[in-house]
């Protein structure tokens, strides 16, 4: 028996903003609908415009569950797709990135489209004369997806024909990308490498609110943060200069004032961000020759005002974070109610020293990896959540830490670091968009 | 030192962290030692290109005393590791600058309360001597699936 599908109100009903029904995080259905509703609804990140250089490059990702990819078609634009052949099916892409030179041809009856989806050959074309194969979808081609932004070079999708644009969808929380772009003297990011991957045993959720919970590094990563300042205290007179190793890890002890000071700024459609007047990225060495650059290229006031800002965990609703300083870009992949796949790219900043480039990384492998001790925390903390979920002692999550009556929920506004608000104003945008042309979508059905 | 010592050595060395005697291990590691495992094949870059791990003894220090921390949730129950080793491959016995290389095959299993998981791949040993006895300059871990997305890697390969 369906519970949720078609009843928006049961949906609804999840999301008490200071607190939330388990069911968010383990229920089969909610993760369907999620995949049917909240996904296509919003808009996605599926790469960066630099993995797609030349004529024919290709990348690959996925929509909640559904296989796309991007491609450079000879018109120098990209075109983004469904991974799937109008015949029968089969995903025509099956690597994460490569070249398909003129077209992509399908592995199974040899189909060939040109890059930008459209069918370019079918072998044995006669026998589909006079079948009436011409009014068919599969005789347009690999189906092109038509809601496609790329903004600073990152590439963003809404399946919906129908919804916010996005514009509308991200609003003033660009500004974290923008403030990413800007960090290069040439105002452009690249991707020259892949990313670090990650497999999660808890739902995709889970991840994304940890980005803005400021009141866990302390606890959970004690063991390993905590640890790191405790050998560095005891071996520091044997170094002439604090390691960058130790620039990053020893942040993550800081107090639960320096959070509250730092503040946590909210935008509508579910993101916000940590590290609103200070950061756990404040305070690393400055690089020789870097602020040089950027004056040159923005002169004195804007370079100041572009590295002054220090912005910690961004979240782009629903399922990317967005680390400015270090040039991290984490996407949590949904795979299923308990397994997500995260991929933490690092970005290069075009026209800046090498050694911002190595300390993205070391941050990257320091924290995001499954070799990372931080990292280990974290996914021990989410695996025993979606563990304890199960329990009928409590159905809820609680989320009321600085919680008002009236909480707005479409607002942009500036609050005490450590308030779950962000947490809360994710739900609200989550329940916005699985609900989105719900009703209509059965009743249409009906 | 002749071939069987180095041979030893890498044996040694993997029978140090089997049987968890971390302090024994990374007494092993030069002091300008690291331990890297690439993210890319044939990766020859370990600063500007991505690696799972790239550590000095500082950072393995750190890493070994988390270990037996009273607060590291992710090892209650304390992980268990066992390396399965083909006979090491001496590539190089000290002629460039005194550096002896040696690359093995291996299978690494580790555990995580109920479960276990597998690794396969190959290490590479770079050795010096110093004072007599022989360090780690350089241990590299190449995995077959460096690519692929793994769950937690908590002890060492
Ligand atoms: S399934 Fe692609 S050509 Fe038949
Ligand atoms: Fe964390």
């Amino acid at each position: 028996m369906d519970r949720y599908r078609g009843n928006s109100q049961a949906i609804a009903d999840l999301v008490k903003g200071h607190a939330v029904h388990r069911d968010v995080y383990v229920d089969r259905e909610i993760f369907d609908l999620e995949m049917e509703q909240l996904f296509p609804n919003s808009w996605i990140y599926i790469g960066h415009e630099s993995q797609l250089k030349n004529t024919g490059d290709f990348i690959t990702s996925k929509i909640g569950n559904q296989p796309v990819l991007a491609s450079r078609h000879r018109d120098g634009q990209v075109y983004v797709l469904h991974n799937r052949c109008p015949h029968k099916g089969v995903k025509i892409a099956s690597e994460p990135c490569g070249n398909t030179g003129k077209f992509f041809r399908c592995p199974y009856h040899a189909w060939s489209f040109k890059t930008d989806g459209s069918l370019l050959a079918i072998p044995l074309k006669k026998g589909y004369e006079g079948t009436g194969f011409d009014a068919d979808q599969a005789a347009k081609g690999m189906t092109r997806i038509e809601n496609v932004k790329i903004y600073r070079g990152l590439i963003f999708v809404r399946l919906a024909k129908e919804g916010l644009s996005f514009e509308e969808f991200f609003g003033e929380s660009l500004s974290t990308i923008d403030n990413m772009a800007e960090r290069s003297p040439e105002g452009e990011l690249e991707v020259i490498s892949q990313p670090i991957r990650y497999m999660h045993t808890c739902n995709w959720k889970m991840l994304v609110e940890n980005q803005t919970d400021t009141c866990h590094p302390m606890v959970a990563h004690e063991s390993s943060a905590g640890t790191a300042v405790s050998v560095w205290e005891r071996e520091k007179d044997n170094f002439t200069e604090t390691p960058m190793a130790v620039q990053l890890y020893a942040p993550f002890m800081s107090p639960y004032e320096f959070y509250e000071g730092a503040g946590i700024r909210v935008w509508p459609n579910g993101h916000g961000h940590t590290g609103v007047s200070g950061s756990i990225h404040q305070d690393y060495e400055d690089v020789d020759g870097y602020q040089d650059l950027m004056i040159e290229a923005y002169g004195k006031e804007r370079a100041h005002e572009i590295l002054g800002d220090i912005r910690h965990n961004t979240i782009y609703f629903p399922n990317i974070m967005v680390k400015g300083p270090v040039g991290i870009l984490r996407n949590f992949i949904p795979l299923g109610v308990d397994k997500t796949l995260v991929e933490s790219w690092v970005f290069k900043l075009k026209g800046a020293p090498d050694k911002l480039y190595e300390r993205g990384l070391m941050y990257n492998r320091f924290i995001n990896a499954p070799t990372s001790i931080v990292g280990h925390d974290d996914l021990e903390m989410y695996e025993r959540a979606q563990e304890g979920l199960h329990s009928n002692g409590n159905e809820w999550v609680n989320l009321r830490r600085l919680w008002e009556d009236d909480e707005p929920e479409e607002t942009t506004e500036v609050v005490n670091g450590t308030s779950e608000r962000q947490m809360r104003n994710q739900f609200y945008a989550w329940r916005k968009f699985m609900v989105q042309n719900m009703d209509q979508a059965v009743e249409a059905a009906e | 030192m002749n071939r069987d010592d180095l041979i030893d050595f890498v044996y040694d060395e993997a029978a140090t962290i089997d049987q968890m005697r971390w302090d024994d291990w990374l007494a092993l590691f030069h002091k300008d030692g690291r331990y890297w495992m690439p993210l890319e094949w044939q990766q020859e870059d370990p600063i500007l290109q991505p690696s799972l791990m790239y550590e000095d003894r500082l950072l393995l220090t750190v890493r070994v005393e988390r270990l037996a921390g009273e607060r590291t949730f992710s090892q209650k129950p304390k992980s268990r590791c066992h390396h399965l080793m083909e006979r090491p491959r001496i590539l190089s016995m000290g002629e460039d600058g005194g550096v002896h290389r040696l690359r093995t095959s291996f299978i690494y299993t580790e555990t995580r309360g109920d479960l276990l998981e597998r690794y396969s791949g190959w290490v590479s040993h770079e050795l010096v001597e110093v004072d007599g006895a022989l360090q780690i300059k350089l241990k590299r871990i190449d995995l077959i699936n460096f690519d692929a997305p793994f769950s937690n890697i908590q002890l060492f390969i």
